[in-house]
Protein backbone atom coordinates (compact mmCIF):
# COMPACT_ATOMS: atom_id res chain seq x y z
CA UNK A 1 0.00 0.00 0.00
CA UNK A 2 1.32 3.36 -0.99
CA UNK A 3 2.56 6.19 1.93
CA UNK A 4 -1.30 8.52 1.95
CA UNK A 5 -1.11 12.18 1.24
CA UNK A 6 -0.40 14.65 3.81
CA UNK A 7 -1.16 18.02 4.18
CA UNK A 8 0.49 20.86 6.12
CA UNK A 9 -1.72 22.73 8.71
CA UNK A 10 -1.07 25.84 10.74
CA UNK A 11 -2.96 26.08 13.38
CA UNK A 12 -3.38 29.79 15.09
CA UNK A 13 -2.50 28.73 19.26
CA UNK A 14 -3.41 30.85 21.93
CA UNK A 15 -3.73 30.89 25.66
CA UNK A 16 -4.94 34.17 26.72
CA UNK A 17 -3.67 33.34 30.36
CA UNK A 18 0.49 32.28 29.22
CA UNK A 19 0.86 33.44 26.02
CA UNK A 20 1.45 37.57 25.09
CA UNK A 21 -0.62 36.54 21.71
CA UNK A 22 -1.60 34.36 18.99
CA UNK A 23 1.33 32.16 17.58
CA UNK A 24 1.51 30.04 14.56
CA UNK A 25 2.15 25.88 15.15
CA UNK A 26 2.90 23.53 12.24
CA UNK A 27 1.64 20.03 12.13
CA UNK A 28 1.51 18.13 9.37
CA UNK A 29 -1.64 15.43 8.98
CA UNK A 30 -2.07 12.13 6.44
CA UNK A 31 -5.05 12.62 4.50
CA UNK A 32 -7.69 11.41 2.52
CA UNK A 33 -9.98 12.57 -0.15
CA UNK A 34 -12.93 12.36 2.03
CA UNK A 35 -11.68 14.32 5.07
CA UNK A 36 -12.89 17.75 6.52
CA UNK A 37 -10.46 20.55 7.94
CA UNK A 38 -12.21 19.23 11.02
CA UNK A 39 -11.39 15.70 11.09
CA UNK A 40 -7.40 17.18 10.24
CA UNK A 41 -7.72 19.03 13.19
CA UNK A 42 -9.16 16.21 15.27
CA UNK A 43 -6.27 14.41 13.72
CA UNK A 44 -3.84 16.82 15.39
CA UNK A 45 -5.88 16.17 18.77
CA UNK A 46 -5.54 12.54 18.72
CA UNK A 47 -2.47 11.58 17.66
CA UNK A 48 -0.14 14.72 17.50
CA UNK A 49 -0.96 17.65 20.56
CA UNK A 50 -3.88 17.33 22.83
CA UNK A 51 -3.56 20.14 23.86
CA UNK A 52 -5.13 21.76 20.64
CA UNK A 53 -8.36 23.65 21.99
CA UNK A 54 -11.64 23.73 19.23
CA UNK A 55 -15.45 23.27 19.26
CA UNK A 56 -17.32 20.73 17.29
CA UNK A 57 -20.14 18.85 17.87
CA UNK A 58 -22.32 17.14 14.52
CA UNK A 59 -19.42 17.45 11.86
CA UNK A 60 -22.37 18.05 9.32
CA UNK A 61 -23.28 21.44 9.09
CA UNK A 62 -25.78 21.79 11.43
CA UNK A 63 -25.04 22.71 14.78
CA UNK A 64 -22.87 25.78 14.04
CA UNK A 65 -20.09 25.49 16.39
CA UNK A 66 -17.27 24.56 14.31
CA UNK A 67 -16.78 27.57 12.51
CA UNK A 68 -12.99 29.52 12.17
CA UNK A 69 -10.76 31.17 9.35
CA UNK A 70 -9.10 28.86 6.93
CA UNK A 71 -6.98 30.89 4.54
CA UNK A 72 -8.04 33.81 5.78
CA UNK A 73 -12.13 32.78 5.09
CA UNK A 74 -14.62 32.38 7.33
CA UNK A 75 -15.67 28.76 7.11
CA UNK A 76 -17.59 25.67 9.05
CA UNK A 77 -14.48 23.15 9.47
CA UNK A 78 -16.52 20.31 8.87
CA UNK A 79 -17.86 21.69 5.67
CA UNK A 80 -14.91 22.15 3.56
CA UNK A 81 -12.16 18.95 2.67
CA UNK A 82 -8.57 18.88 3.20
CA UNK A 83 -7.97 18.35 -0.39
CA UNK A 84 -8.84 21.47 -1.85
CA UNK A 85 -6.11 23.26 0.46
CA UNK A 86 -3.34 20.26 -0.41
CA UNK A 87 -0.49 20.28 -0.11
CA UNK A 88 -0.88 23.39 2.33
CA UNK A 89 -0.03 25.00 4.65
CA UNK A 90 -3.20 25.93 5.25
CA UNK A 91 -3.67 28.47 8.10
CA UNK A 92 -6.66 27.82 10.68
CA UNK A 93 -6.97 30.32 12.57
CA UNK A 94 -10.10 31.55 15.35
CA UNK A 95 -13.01 33.72 13.22
CA UNK A 96 -12.32 37.06 13.27
CA UNK A 97 -13.85 40.09 15.23
CA UNK A 98 -14.25 37.45 18.77
CA UNK A 99 -12.41 37.63 21.53
CA UNK A 100 -10.66 34.29 22.09
CA UNK A 101 -10.72 31.77 24.65
CA UNK A 102 -8.36 29.11 23.89
CA UNK A 103 -6.56 28.64 20.23
CA UNK A 104 -9.88 28.37 17.74
CA UNK A 105 -12.49 28.89 20.63
CA UNK A 106 -14.02 32.23 20.50
CA UNK A 107 -16.44 34.03 22.97
CA UNK A 108 -19.45 34.37 21.51
CA UNK A 109 -21.44 36.12 24.65
CA UNK A 110 -21.30 39.51 22.61
CA UNK A 111 -24.26 37.52 19.48
CA UNK A 112 -25.77 36.04 22.31
CA UNK A 113 -26.55 39.56 24.23
CA UNK A 114 -27.49 40.91 20.06
CA UNK A 115 -29.75 38.03 19.74
CA UNK A 116 -31.48 39.50 22.79
CA UNK A 117 -32.66 42.62 22.09
CA UNK A 118 -33.71 41.55 18.68
CA UNK A 119 -37.00 39.58 19.97
CA UNK A 120 -35.92 36.87 17.81
CA UNK A 121 -39.23 34.38 19.34
CA UNK A 122 -42.36 34.62 17.52
CA UNK A 123 -44.63 37.20 19.45
CA UNK A 124 -48.44 35.93 18.74
CA UNK A 125 -50.33 38.65 17.01
CA UNK A 126 -53.81 37.07 18.92
CA UNK A 127 -53.86 35.81 22.56
CA UNK A 128 -53.73 32.02 22.00
CA UNK A 129 -53.78 29.67 24.89
CA UNK A 130 -52.10 25.39 24.43
CA UNK A 131 -56.19 24.79 24.40
CA UNK A 132 -56.12 26.57 20.86
CA UNK A 133 -53.75 23.65 19.64
CA UNK A 134 -51.45 24.23 17.21
CA UNK A 135 -50.59 27.57 15.88
CA UNK A 136 -51.01 26.83 11.94
CA UNK A 137 -49.90 28.38 8.99
CA UNK A 138 -49.88 27.67 4.97
CA UNK A 139 -46.70 26.61 2.98
CA UNK A 140 -46.88 29.75 1.78
CA UNK A 141 -46.86 31.75 4.47
CA UNK A 142 -44.07 30.15 5.88
CA UNK A 143 -41.79 30.03 2.65
CA UNK A 144 -41.97 33.85 3.14
CA UNK A 145 -39.62 33.50 6.00
CA UNK A 146 -38.26 30.08 6.10
CA UNK A 147 -34.27 30.89 4.17
CA UNK A 148 -34.62 33.23 7.40
CA UNK A 149 -34.79 30.46 9.93
CA UNK A 150 -32.09 28.20 8.57
CA UNK A 151 -29.45 30.25 10.91
CA UNK A 152 -27.20 27.98 12.86
CA UNK A 153 -25.52 30.89 14.57
CA UNK A 154 -22.38 29.86 13.67
CA UNK A 155 -20.73 33.37 13.33
CA UNK A 156 -19.13 33.15 9.94
CA UNK A 157 -21.19 36.04 8.69
CA UNK A 158 -20.25 38.57 11.93
CA UNK A 159 -16.46 37.15 10.56
CA UNK A 160 -16.62 38.29 7.53
CA UNK A 161 -18.73 41.76 8.15
CA UNK A 162 -16.32 44.95 8.42
CA UNK A 163 -18.77 46.99 9.68
CA UNK A 164 -19.09 44.72 12.76
CA UNK A 165 -15.19 44.74 13.17
CA UNK A 166 -15.06 48.33 13.23
CA UNK A 167 -18.17 49.17 15.61
CA UNK A 168 -19.13 45.82 17.48
CA UNK A 169 -22.02 47.78 18.88
CA UNK A 170 -24.09 46.68 15.06
CA UNK A 171 -26.26 44.06 15.89
CA UNK A 172 -25.09 42.20 13.06
CA UNK A 173 -26.12 39.64 9.99
CA UNK A 174 -27.09 36.57 11.75
CA UNK A 175 -29.20 38.67 14.54
CA UNK A 176 -31.12 41.15 11.77
CA UNK A 177 -31.49 38.35 9.42
CA UNK A 178 -33.56 36.59 12.67
CA UNK A 179 -35.24 39.78 13.41
CA UNK A 180 -36.70 39.48 10.09
CA UNK A 181 -37.29 35.76 10.11
CA UNK A 182 -40.18 36.65 13.25
CA UNK A 183 -40.90 39.88 11.34
CA UNK A 184 -41.87 37.88 8.29
CA UNK A 185 -43.92 35.44 10.09
CA UNK A 186 -47.82 35.62 9.39
CA UNK A 187 -48.50 34.22 13.00
CA UNK A 188 -46.22 37.28 14.79
CA UNK A 189 -47.56 40.61 15.95
CA UNK A 190 -43.90 42.39 17.22
CA UNK A 191 -43.19 44.12 14.37
CA UNK A 192 -43.72 47.33 17.16
CA UNK A 193 -41.12 46.32 19.03
CA UNK A 194 -38.62 45.12 16.81
CA UNK A 195 -38.74 48.47 15.00
CA UNK A 196 -36.39 50.19 17.89
CA UNK A 197 -33.89 47.60 17.24
CA UNK A 198 -34.60 48.18 13.52
CA UNK A 199 -34.13 52.05 13.40
CA UNK A 200 -31.00 52.64 15.60
CA UNK A 201 -27.69 53.27 14.33
CA UNK A 202 -26.56 49.83 15.79
CA UNK A 203 -29.76 47.90 13.63
CA UNK A 204 -29.91 47.75 9.81
CA UNK A 205 -28.36 51.47 9.50
CA UNK A 206 -24.83 50.30 10.50
CA UNK A 207 -25.05 48.01 7.80
CA UNK A 208 -22.88 49.33 4.10
CA UNK A 209 -24.40 46.87 2.27
CA UNK A 210 -21.04 44.77 1.86
CA UNK A 211 -22.61 41.33 1.34
CA UNK A 212 -19.78 39.36 2.37
CA UNK A 213 -21.94 37.74 4.98
CA UNK A 214 -24.26 36.45 2.30
CA UNK A 215 -21.54 34.87 0.27
CA UNK A 216 -20.03 32.89 3.61
CA UNK A 217 -23.35 32.13 5.14
CA UNK A 218 -23.14 28.01 4.70
CA UNK A 219 -26.54 28.01 5.08
CA UNK A 220 -27.63 30.51 2.20
CA UNK A 221 -29.06 33.00 5.26
CA UNK A 222 -28.81 35.81 2.87
CA UNK A 223 -28.75 38.42 6.11
CA UNK A 224 -27.60 41.41 3.78
CA UNK A 225 -31.10 40.78 2.00
CA UNK A 226 -32.95 40.75 5.41
CA UNK A 227 -31.05 43.97 6.63
CA UNK A 228 -31.91 45.76 3.36
CA UNK A 229 -35.60 44.44 3.14
CA UNK A 230 -35.63 46.89 6.08
CA UNK A 231 -34.17 50.18 5.22
CA UNK A 232 -36.78 51.57 3.51
CA UNK A 233 -39.64 51.03 5.99
CA UNK A 234 -37.43 52.18 8.45
CA UNK A 235 -36.63 55.75 6.16
CA UNK A 236 -40.55 55.81 5.95
CA UNK A 237 -40.68 55.71 9.92
CA UNK A 238 -38.38 58.40 9.98
CA UNK A 239 -39.87 60.57 7.35
CA UNK A 240 -43.53 59.95 9.42
CA UNK A 241 -41.29 61.23 12.47
CA UNK A 242 -40.89 64.26 10.75
CA UNK A 243 -44.53 64.35 10.15
CA UNK A 244 -45.35 63.53 14.09
CA UNK A 245 -41.79 65.07 15.73
CA UNK A 246 -43.64 63.69 18.40
CA UNK A 247 -42.96 60.37 17.93
CA UNK A 248 -39.63 60.44 17.05
CA UNK A 249 -38.50 62.10 20.39
CA UNK A 250 -40.09 59.82 22.06
CA UNK A 251 -38.23 56.66 19.72
CA UNK A 252 -34.78 58.53 20.75
CA UNK A 253 -35.69 58.75 24.44
CA UNK A 254 -34.45 55.08 25.09
CA UNK B 1 -30.51 52.16 21.36
CA UNK B 2 -30.13 55.77 19.53
CA UNK B 3 -32.13 55.87 16.65
CA UNK B 4 -30.42 56.08 13.52
CA UNK B 5 -30.69 59.47 11.56
CA UNK B 6 -28.83 57.42 8.19
CA UNK B 7 -32.40 57.48 6.67
CA UNK B 8 -32.51 61.20 4.78
CA UNK B 9 -29.18 60.48 3.29
CA UNK B 10 -29.51 57.10 2.29
CA UNK B 11 -33.04 58.23 0.39
CA UNK B 12 -31.00 60.65 -1.25
CA UNK B 13 -28.79 57.78 -2.20
CA UNK B 14 -31.05 55.95 -2.95
CA UNK B 15 -32.82 58.16 -5.76
CA UNK B 16 -29.69 59.02 -7.12
CA UNK B 17 -28.55 55.31 -7.57
CA UNK B 18 -32.12 54.72 -9.49
CA UNK B 19 -31.37 58.08 -11.60
CA UNK B 20 -27.86 56.71 -12.79
CA UNK B 21 -29.21 53.34 -13.10
CA UNK B 22 -32.43 54.90 -15.57
CA UNK B 23 -30.53 57.51 -17.36
CA UNK B 24 -27.19 56.90 -17.31
CA UNK B 25 -27.81 54.13 -20.10
CA UNK B 26 -29.66 56.62 -22.06
CA UNK B 27 -26.88 59.18 -21.91
CA UNK B 28 -24.55 57.14 -22.85
CA UNK B 29 -26.23 56.53 -26.06
CA UNK B 30 -27.22 60.09 -26.92
CA UNK B 31 -24.26 61.58 -26.46
CA UNK B 32 -21.88 58.08 -27.30
CA UNK B 33 -23.99 57.08 -30.21
CA UNK B 34 -26.92 59.32 -31.20
CA UNK B 35 -25.50 62.92 -31.25
CA UNK B 36 -22.19 61.77 -33.46
CA UNK B 37 -24.17 59.82 -35.94
CA UNK B 38 -26.44 62.42 -36.56
CA UNK B 39 -23.58 64.75 -36.73
CA UNK B 40 -22.03 62.65 -39.10
CA UNK B 41 -24.80 63.05 -41.38
CA UNK B 42 -25.36 67.07 -41.09
CA UNK B 43 -27.93 67.13 -38.54
CA UNK B 44 -27.88 68.95 -34.77
CA UNK B 45 -28.97 67.22 -32.04
CA UNK B 46 -28.67 68.51 -28.91
CA UNK B 47 -26.99 71.31 -30.12
CA UNK B 48 -25.80 74.15 -28.54
CA UNK B 49 -28.30 76.83 -28.59
CA UNK B 50 -31.01 74.43 -28.35
CA UNK B 51 -29.72 73.04 -25.03
CA UNK B 52 -29.08 76.47 -23.84
CA UNK B 53 -32.77 77.23 -24.51
CA UNK B 54 -33.96 74.40 -23.46
CA UNK B 55 -32.19 74.93 -19.57
CA UNK B 56 -33.05 78.41 -19.59
CA UNK B 57 -36.24 76.98 -18.58
CA UNK B 58 -36.97 77.43 -14.59
CA UNK B 59 -38.09 73.96 -14.59
CA UNK B 60 -36.07 72.11 -16.61
CA UNK B 61 -32.84 73.84 -15.32
CA UNK B 62 -33.90 73.36 -11.81
CA UNK B 63 -35.21 69.53 -11.90
CA UNK B 64 -31.81 68.77 -14.31
CA UNK B 65 -29.57 70.18 -11.15
CA UNK B 66 -31.34 68.84 -8.69
CA UNK B 67 -30.96 65.12 -10.59
CA UNK B 68 -27.20 66.32 -11.08
CA UNK B 69 -27.76 66.68 -7.19
CA UNK B 70 -28.82 63.13 -6.26
CA UNK B 71 -26.39 61.60 -8.48
CA UNK B 72 -23.60 63.74 -6.72
CA UNK B 73 -24.84 62.41 -3.42
CA UNK B 74 -25.06 58.77 -4.30
CA UNK B 75 -21.41 58.81 -5.21
CA UNK B 76 -20.49 60.62 -1.78
CA UNK B 77 -22.58 58.61 0.33
CA UNK B 78 -20.79 55.13 -1.46
CA UNK B 79 -17.44 56.88 -1.12
CA UNK B 80 -17.73 57.65 2.37
CA UNK B 81 -19.57 53.90 2.87
CA UNK B 82 -16.52 52.19 1.28
CA UNK B 83 -13.81 54.10 3.14
CA UNK B 84 -15.58 52.95 6.01
CA UNK B 85 -15.43 49.83 4.79
CA UNK B 86 -11.83 49.83 3.94
CA UNK B 87 -10.85 50.75 7.64
CA UNK B 88 -10.47 54.00 7.54
CA UNK B 89 -11.63 55.86 10.79
CA UNK B 90 -13.97 58.22 8.83
CA UNK B 91 -14.99 60.96 11.20
CA UNK B 92 -16.25 64.29 10.64
CA UNK B 93 -14.01 65.88 8.33
CA UNK B 94 -14.20 62.64 5.93
CA UNK B 95 -17.99 63.21 6.25
CA UNK B 96 -18.07 66.71 5.31
CA UNK B 97 -15.47 66.39 2.57
CA UNK B 98 -18.04 63.70 0.97
CA UNK B 99 -21.25 65.22 1.34
CA UNK B 100 -19.82 68.62 1.34
CA UNK B 101 -18.58 68.70 -2.06
CA UNK B 102 -22.22 67.04 -3.54
CA UNK B 103 -23.72 69.63 -1.89
CA UNK B 104 -21.20 72.16 -3.19
CA UNK B 105 -22.17 70.39 -6.17
CA UNK B 106 -25.55 70.67 -6.37
CA UNK B 107 -25.34 74.58 -5.62
CA UNK B 108 -23.23 75.19 -8.54
CA UNK B 109 -25.37 72.93 -10.44
CA UNK B 110 -28.21 75.29 -10.05
CA UNK B 111 -26.57 78.24 -9.75
CA UNK B 112 -25.33 77.66 -13.60
CA UNK B 113 -29.01 77.24 -14.45
CA UNK B 114 -29.91 80.33 -13.14
CA UNK B 115 -27.23 82.37 -14.13
CA UNK B 116 -28.98 81.18 -17.63
CA UNK B 117 -32.21 82.83 -16.95
S1 LIG C 1 -26.69 33.86 8.99
FE1 LIG C 1 -25.53 32.14 8.09
S2 LIG C 1 -23.36 32.70 8.53
FE2 LIG C 1 -24.64 33.93 9.89
S3 LIG C 1 -24.78 32.78 11.80
FE3 LIG C 1 -26.58 32.22 10.55
S4 LIG C 1 -25.97 30.40 9.42
FE4 LIG C 1 -24.08 31.33 10.20
S1 LIG D 1 -19.32 20.47 13.68
FE1 LIG D 1 -21.39 21.15 13.65
S2 LIG D 1 -21.34 22.66 12.12
FE2 LIG D 1 -19.34 21.84 12.00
Amino acid sequence: MSEPAKITLEVQRYHPEQDSGPRWQRYTVPYTAEMSVLEGLQYIKDHLDGSLTFRWSCRMAICGSCGCMIDGEPELACHVFLRDYAPGPVRVAALDHFPIQRDLVIDHSDFLEKLETVHSYLIPAEERTPADGTHRQTPQAMADYYDYAQCINCLLCYAACPQYGWHPDFAGPAALALLQRYNLDDRDGGHRLRERVIDAEQGVWGCTLVGYCSEVCPKGVDPARAINQNKAGSAARYLLGWWRPGRRRGEDRE
Amino acid sequence: MKRSHEPPLWLLFGAGGLLAALLGPALILLTGVVVPVAAERGVEVLGYEATRELLARPLVGVLLALSLGVVLWHAAHRIYHTLRDLGMRAGQGVWWACYGSAAIGTLVAIGAVIALW
